[in-house]
């Protein structure tokens, strides 16, 4: 492995992390716009971040160690995932580590501990988020690994920076069986990070919370690197839909300085249009019912089928 | 006669070992001291030095015997080979954690006399040990009945129940009827040479219907001990009426003689499956796992919850296997080898985890004194380690790495992905759903364990005598710790594990995955795709982050940490009666998949005073199969019994009649 492979590997990591909590910031702002609301700064969450980290930490009376354990390992997990996501290279020292099925499983790793935690306490709230989280993710989970199954038939790998990779060097060309999945994988995304139409990231409401239900007996530090978690799940989401649809602008393979270079502004470019497509959706669609969002799961799951069926009739 | 140093000695010398040490309880059978402290723990040494002797002796060569014992004239075959060898592995390092828990739990006035129990326990375990080695028909019936028989009285140890009483009948019944199957698979196997050797069975060949007739009966045979659909009714009766030790050992050992048994079968004995035999346990096994962990969801009792988890879990091995099978006959031998190899490391995971588990329960059961969901809760401050012990269980039967349970369905995963290739039309489009349908289960199996472990361990105490329940004592905690330790290796080095199933795939299909020229830290069972799994390298990262961000945390923001109430909404009346019952966590589950349950519900008007809510969620197979059948044998039944007229006369008269068609007959 060369030191520029290392370097991506580095400054991936440090991207993800700085760049998460902007891009949330960027997705709410572009949301208020579209809604003509006046925009709060994009640097808002980093600033609620910072007055999280300086508060002292209350605890619940009832909490057990998994209660405190559980932000560092779901915010580990995510740190993990953001290492295998090709997002600026595909040179990536550690991708022999996790292929896309691992990934997933990173990902159910953060989301079985914070259920785990959410029920840790015996709320009334806890209980019920930590429940219709994990009934989102049963339902999201094969329809991400679906999706993950097509991209891998058309590249012969289940390797994330590969299947990138092989998507670029292949000649430009429009896959249908892509395009069904990437509705599908339009609609994980949204489901996974909590975001209209399934949850609402900016209400408390006890009838329609999912995601914000787990985390009400966190404060201070520990919600603080929810928080953070939370932003960096929905940045690796998104480039892990890079890698999948758009790869175009990472480095590929064993490159030199000039390409990693380049590749910064080629995410930064992505994120800013992914941000300002994510607020769009989230802007023209509706709430769902809780208990429309198995069909809204099951659509998902039926788009990447259609893509899978697809790509073996055509092969393409 | 093989030398006596040989692995096949050794193993049938630990065997009988097995049967001595039960056999010793009976001194003294109602001495806890004996039984628990000296005879259980040394059942656990004959079990680590079984696995020992069958992990060594790996890739040494087949070994046949001829044991002289039992019926003059009617010697039985043993044979070792690696198949075997996998299996009794399996069977000694499960049951070593399974035993030494044991020691700490069989107390006295619960049931069965210590003693005798002890004897069922070790002659159960010796029985599954030769059910592995023998290598004729009769010597695999007469220890897969004495397996059925001794497990049957340890199901039943509380006989005093009437509802264990039934569930042990139901058990009973069910193993004879797989029984008869596999008799009678036996009987086409030997092909009309009347010689009932496996060596015989092996060198006959079969004409094509009666091959798959034989191949069908196994699959029933085995599927009726292993809980495959519609056979898997026994499964959540048996398990919850047995001790705690007995359902691991049945969930997590003997649930996997089957699996050996349809191995043996189909690719030893038989040898040369058709391509689509593999469709039926493919398709079977699909619609097990959907349907067990669907039901493990809505449970309320947690060792029906684990009960219905296995059944999950045997339908997705069926999946490899029927996999297998597919791939095998179409000549994807490599393919055929690594769907094996999961079937094998799923096993051998099931084992681990669901013993864990079961064992879990048992120590919750042991100090609460209850098994309904509703009534646990918060035990993760009065019983911290078997709390954490479990979570490993649980964390690794929902699939998530870097534990073992990740690894077998990873694989599975992978082999799925190749299934496109199968040069049969239609079915090459079909293959590939089941990855789906594997994945649904697998992201379903979280959900049950996030339920499991979080209304059992985590939350408020239900009820107020939660408040005295004790941790694991020393032998119960050793158990736990020892599963919890094969799950976690298991996990963490994949490719020693596979290096030694693939000494089984190679004598079964004749291929092995290819490891050669790999770090021993990586997975990369496939050569021509580009993939591979570290989970080594995986957890440390994991690892340093959450250290480096504990510790970053704790030196930039060191504020302390303050305890308060749990806010109440301003309401000041939060009870444990406001979190979740196993009812309500598993409601999603009823309502999305409510085509599965037979429901019946009483939901209360509006203006009821005293307002009740009923929900029974019960079985389809019982009302649609189970009932038919036993109604028609009923009928059946009744319709003979008029010849049963209760009067000396017409008895006479039978014996009469019949003398008078023998005399008849014979001139």
């Amino acid at each position: 492995m060369s030191a520029v492979a290392w370097l991506t590997q580095f400054l991936e990591v440090l991207a993800a992390l700085v760049l998460a909590p902007l891009f949330l910031g960027w997705v709410n702002a572009c949301r208020a716009w579209l809604q003509n609301r006046r925009a709060p700064s994009v640097l808002l969450p980093y600033h609620g971040i910072r007055k999280l980290f300086h508060k002292d930490a209350v605890i619940a009376e009832g909490a057990s160690p998994l209660f405190r354990l559980a932000p560092y390992i779901v915010f580990g997990a995510m740190v993990a995932a953001a290492a295998v996501i090709p997002s600026m290279g595909t040179g990536l020292p550690f991708r022999s580590a996790a292929d896309a099925i691992a990934l997933v499983g990173l990902l159910a790793i953060a989301r079985v501990f914070m259920s785990l935690a959410a029920m840790d306490i015996g709320t009334a709230f806890g209980t019920l988020g930590a429940r219709r989280e994990m009934m989102i993710g049963f339902l999201a989970e094969p329809a991400l690994l679906m999706v993950i199954f097509v991209a891998s038939l058309l590249s012969a790998t289940t390797a994330l920076p590969l299947i990138a990779e092989r998507l670029v060097v292949q000649p430009l060309a429009l896959y249908p069986s892509l395009a069904f999945t990437a509705v599908a994988f339009t609609m994980v995304l949204l489901a996974e990070n909590a975001r209209i139409p399934v949850d609402n990231p900016a209400t408390h409401l006890e009838l329609t919370m999912i995601h914000e239900a787990m985390l009400l007996e966190y404060s201070a530090r520990h919600l603080a690197l929810m928080e953070w978690a939370a932003a960096l799940k929905l940045f690796n989401y998104a480039c892990i839909g890079f890698a999948l649809f758009v790869p175009w602008g990472a480095s590929i393979g064993e490159t030199g300085i000039g390409a990693l270079a380049l590749s910064i502004p080629a995410l930064l470019a992505k994120l800013a249009v992914a941000g300002l497509w994510l607020a769009l959706l989230e802007t023209v669609s509706a709430k769902l019912r809780v208990f429309r969002a198995p069909e809204f799961m099951a659509t998902a799951f039926m788009f990447a089928v259609l893509g899978l069926l697809v790509h073996l009739l055509l092969g393409a | 006669m093989a030398p006596i140093d040989s692995p096949l000695t050794l193993s049938l010398a630990l065997l009988a070992c097995w049967a001595v040490v039960g056999a010793a309880g009976l001194l003294r059978p109602h001495s806890v001291a004996l039984v628990g402290r000296v005879l259980f723990p040394l059942g656990a040494i004959v079990g680590v030095g079984l696995a020992i002797v069958a992990a060594l002796s790996l890739t040494e060569p087949v070994e046949h015997a001829t044991l002289h014992i039992g019926l003059p004239d009617l010697p039985m075959h043993v044979r070792l080979d690696n198949l075997s060898r996998v299996f009794l592995a399996l069977l000694g390092s499960a049951s070593a954690g399974v035993s030494l828990f044991a020691a700490g739990y069989f107390r006295k006035g619960e049931g069965t006399a210590p003693g005798v129990m002890g004897l069922q326990y070790h002659l159960f375990l010796a029985s599954m040990g030769f059910v592995l080695v023998a290598d004729d028909a009769y010597a695999f019936m007469v220890a897969w009945e004495t397996m059925a028989l001794t497990s049957y009285f340890l199901v039943t140890a509380q006989h005093g129940i009437p509802e264990i009483r039934s569930a042990g009948f139901l058990y009973l019944l069910m193993a004879h009827v797989g029984a008869i199957a596999i008799l009678l698979s036996f009987g086409i196997l030997q092909g009309g040479t009347w010689l009932f050797s496996f060596d015989a069975m092996r060198e006959s060949t079969l004409s094509t219907p009666w091959a798959t007739a034989a191949f069908l009966l196994a699959l029933f045979g085995f599927g009726a001990k292993a809980g495959l659909l519609p056979l898997h009714v026994w499964l959540p009766e048996a398990h919850p009426a047995a001790p705690s030790p007995v359902s691991a050992l049945m969930s997590g050992v003997m649930l996997k003689t089957a699996i050996y048994g349809v191995l043996r079968v189909t690719f030893d004995l038989i040898g040369d499956p058709l391509w689509w035999w593999g469709l039926i346990p493919l398709a079977l096994g699909l619609a097990t796992a959907i349907f067990g962990v669907v039901f493990a969801a809505v449970q309320t009792d947690m060792k029906r919850l684990l009960a219905y988890s296995s059944v999950e879990n045997i339908g997705v091995l069926f999946t490899g296997i029927g996999l297998a099978i597919v791939f095998h006959g179409v000549g994807m031998t490599e393919l055929a080898a690594l769907a094996l190899v999961a079937v094998l490391y799923h096993s051998i995971n099931h084992a681990f985890m669901k013993s864990l588990l079961f064992l879990g329960t048992g120590a919750v059961l042991h100090a609460t004194g209850e098994r309904n969901l509703g009534r646990l809760g918060g035990l993760i401050h009065r019983m911290p380690w078997a709390a954490w012990l479990t979570l490993v269980g649980v964390l690794a039967i929902a699939g998530l790495p870097p534990l073992n349970g990740f690894v077998s369905e990873w694989l599975l995963l992978q082999t799925f992905l190749f299934s496109h290739e199968v040069p049969q039309p239609f079915v090459n489009m079909l293959l590939p759903l089941g990855a789906a349908i594997v994945a649904l289960a697998a992201a379903l199996a979280g959900y049950v364990m996030v339920k499991f472990f979080g209304i059992v361990f985590l939350g408020q105490p239900r009820e107020s005598s939660l408040a005295v329940a004790h941790d694991v004592d020393g032998f119960e905690k050793a158990g736990l710790v020892w599963l919890a330790i094969g799950c976690v290796l298991l996990g963490l080095l994949p490719n020693q594990v596979i290096h030694a199933l693939g000494a089984a795939t190679e004598q079964l299909v004749g291929a092995a995955p290819n490891l050669a020229g790999q770090s021993w830290w990586m997975l990369a069972p496939l050569t021509e795709r580009d993939v591979s799994y570290a989970p080594l390298v995986l957890l440390a990262v994991i690892v340093a982050v959450v250290a480096a961000t504990f510790l970053i945390v704790r030196i930039v923001y060191r504020r302390p940490v303050r305890r308060a109430p749990t806010w109440d909404c301003g309401f000041g009346r939060l009870d444990p009666r406001m979190q979740d019952t196993a009812e309500g966590f598993g409601q999603p589950i009823r309502h999305i998949f409510v085509s599965f349950f037979e429901m019946e519900r009483d939901l209360p008007s509006p203006h009821d005073q005293a307002p009740r809510y009923r929900v029974k969620v019960s079985d389809r197979f019982w009302k649609g199969v189970y009932l038919p059948i036993a109604a028609l044998l009923a009928r059946a039944a009744n319709s003979v019994a008029w010849l049963q007229q209760g009067r000396i006369s017409v008895y006479l008269t039978y014996s009469f009649i019949t003398l008078v068609l023998l005399l008849a007959v014979m001139l």
